[in-house]
């Protein structure tokens, strides 16, 4: 798979871009003070890893970032399993889970911090609440998708609602599941280093908001490059997971 | 139609009741209340200062809005026409998608300083990329008896996107346009409130900074109601096309 043609093609244009970008920035048409070649951004994430000055800074992320997954993963699947067995109820919050993305959750953001303070209560409930919905939606189609057939199979089997939710209905609904926490991963990302650019105290987004103001390119590239390098590996992983899921069990 | 009149209405009450709530739990200093928030809201739609910021806000949306869409309907039909391109390009579209783009925020500000054009850049790379994906896309998935028709009539290739492709491809290609549309919104607001100097996120920030939760609530639900007017224009917009 990793050698097929298209694979080939497609690591061609990405080692392209960066190798067009690494001779813009050398030849100096794209300003030192702008952006620094890929390499030296590479070298700087190095030297910043090596130095260990800001693992503080990535621990502080990290942990609110999962914070954040836990809690949109946890309760989008269950607020999205309660909806999805009270049709009554779904019916009034349908039109807001559907507005949800349309609108900037982030404008609320400055409500979180009059509320909780500047520090990892605002950033965590930030991230929770811009990555939950994407988990309700996607736990509802998932439950909506599972075929009549397999609640026959459950009632042919004599299964408790326990084992038919885990045996039979989890599996079923997996693969929009996966595309759900993968969302969620994706929103709760996105939530935390924005509230980390906008006020904060620590964290990667700060460190990267830190090095445009005071003019250090190294520290806010090589940041930027741990970012994007890490969000681009999680989401390539869970893409592929549910890839696999969707052909495994998947009618999409 | 009157059962969700009577639903939308359940919503709303439900949500005032519980800020009204949330309001008596922690009081002023943290959350103002309903009706404060609102005859707040009912002033500043009278000041000019707000609506100065509106301004700039729009002004920035409409330019980005117009950038964005058409960059992502060129880009996503010109690598949606071939098999072989998109498959390359699916993944790479769909991983710069991913990636929180506030942190290309100072690159952006690097390059374009402090301006209107800064704001305008930041929106276009929100709202491009959700338009090509679902341009790409919806010209892939044409119908392939579309396409030998097309060839059959030996359409040119332009006469081909403009009178099969596009119009087998429209409904797909409007909902990319309506999540890019929100998207370019939001990355505008995101651009105000990280550095600006106009515009309603960043009256929203300044709000915040000073601690004036009134204006901050107030600024808030404004903004929050003009997404979801926005957005439910688009859907209007969307289904009219669809039926057609």
């Amino acid at each position: 798979m990793p050698f097929s043609k298209v694979g080939l093609a497609r690591a061609a244009v990405i080692v392209a871009a960066f190798v067009a970008l690494e001779i813009l920035c050398r030849a100096g048409i794209i300003p030192r003070a702008t952006m620094i070649p890929p390499t030296e951004m590479a070298a700087a994430l190095w030297q910043i890893l090596e130095s260990g000055r800001a693992n503080a800074d990535i621990a502080f992320t990290l942990v609110n970032t999962l914070a954040a997954i836990g809690l949109s993963v946890f309760w989008g699947f269950w607020l999205g399993a309660a909806l999805h067995a009270l049709p009554r109820l779904r019916r009034v919050f349908e039109p807001l889970l559907s507005a949800y993305y349309a609108v900037p959750v982030f404008v609320f953001y400055p409500l979180f911090i009059v509320a909780f303070g500047v520090g990892r209560t605002a950033l965590i409930v930030m991230g929770a609440m811009f990555g939950v919905v994407a988990m309700i939606v996607n736990t509802m189609t998932g439950l909506d998708r599972v075929p009549a057939v397999i609640a026959r199979t459950a009632s042919v089997l004599r299964l408790g609602p326990l084992r038919r939710l885990v045996l039979l209905r989890l599996p079923a609904a997996s693969p929009h599941l996966v595309t759900g926490v993968k969302l969620a991963v994706a929103y709760a990302v996105i939530g935390i280093v924005a509230g980390e650019f906008i006020l904060s105290t620590a964290g990667i987004g700060k460190r990267i908001a830190f090095g445009y103001q005071d003019f250090d390119n190294r520290t806010m590239y090589g940041m930027l490059l741990l970012l994007l390098l890490a969000v681009m590996i999680v989401n390539g992983a869970l893409s592929h997971w549910e890839k696999r899921l969707h052909l495994r069990f998947g009618q999409s | 139609m009157k059962a969700r009149a009577i639903d939308a209405a359940l919503l709303a009450a439900g949500f005032l009741a519980g800020w009204q709530l949330l309001y008596w739990l922690v009081g002023a200093d943290v959350v103002s209340s309903p009706l404060a928030t609102l005859s707040r809201a009912v002033t500043l739609l009278q000041s000019q200062n707000f609506w100065h910021d509106v301004a700039g806000t729009g002004l920035a949306f409409a330019y980005a809005c117009l950038i964005g869409v058409l960059g992502g309907l060129v880009l996503g039909l010109l690598l949606g026409l071939n098999r072989f391109v998109s498959d390359v390009a699916d993944p790479i579209l769909g991983s710069i998608y991913s990636i929180p783009k506030i942190t290309l925020y100072p690159i952006i500000l690097l390059i374009f300083g402090l301006s209107l054009a800064a704001k305008v850049a930041f929106g276009v790379i929100h709202g491009i990329f959700p338009v090509a994906i679902f341009t790409m896309n919806a010209v892939r998935n044409v119908a392939p008896v579309h396409r030998r028709t097309a060839k059959a009539l030996r359409l040119s290739p332009f006469a081909t996107v403009a009178t099969v492709l596009a119009p087998a491809a429209l409904p797909e290609i409007l909902a990319g346009v309506r999540i890019g549309i929100a998207v370019t919104l939001l990355g505008i607001l995101i651009a105000e409130l990280f550095a600006a100097s106009s515009g309603l996120g960043f009256a929203l920030i300044r709000a915040t900074d000073v601690h004036n939760v009134v204006d901050t609530f107030a600024l808030t639900l404004l903004v929050f109601l003009f997404a979801v007017a926005v957005n439910a224009l688009l859907h209007a917009t969307e289904r009219r096309v669809r039926k057609t």
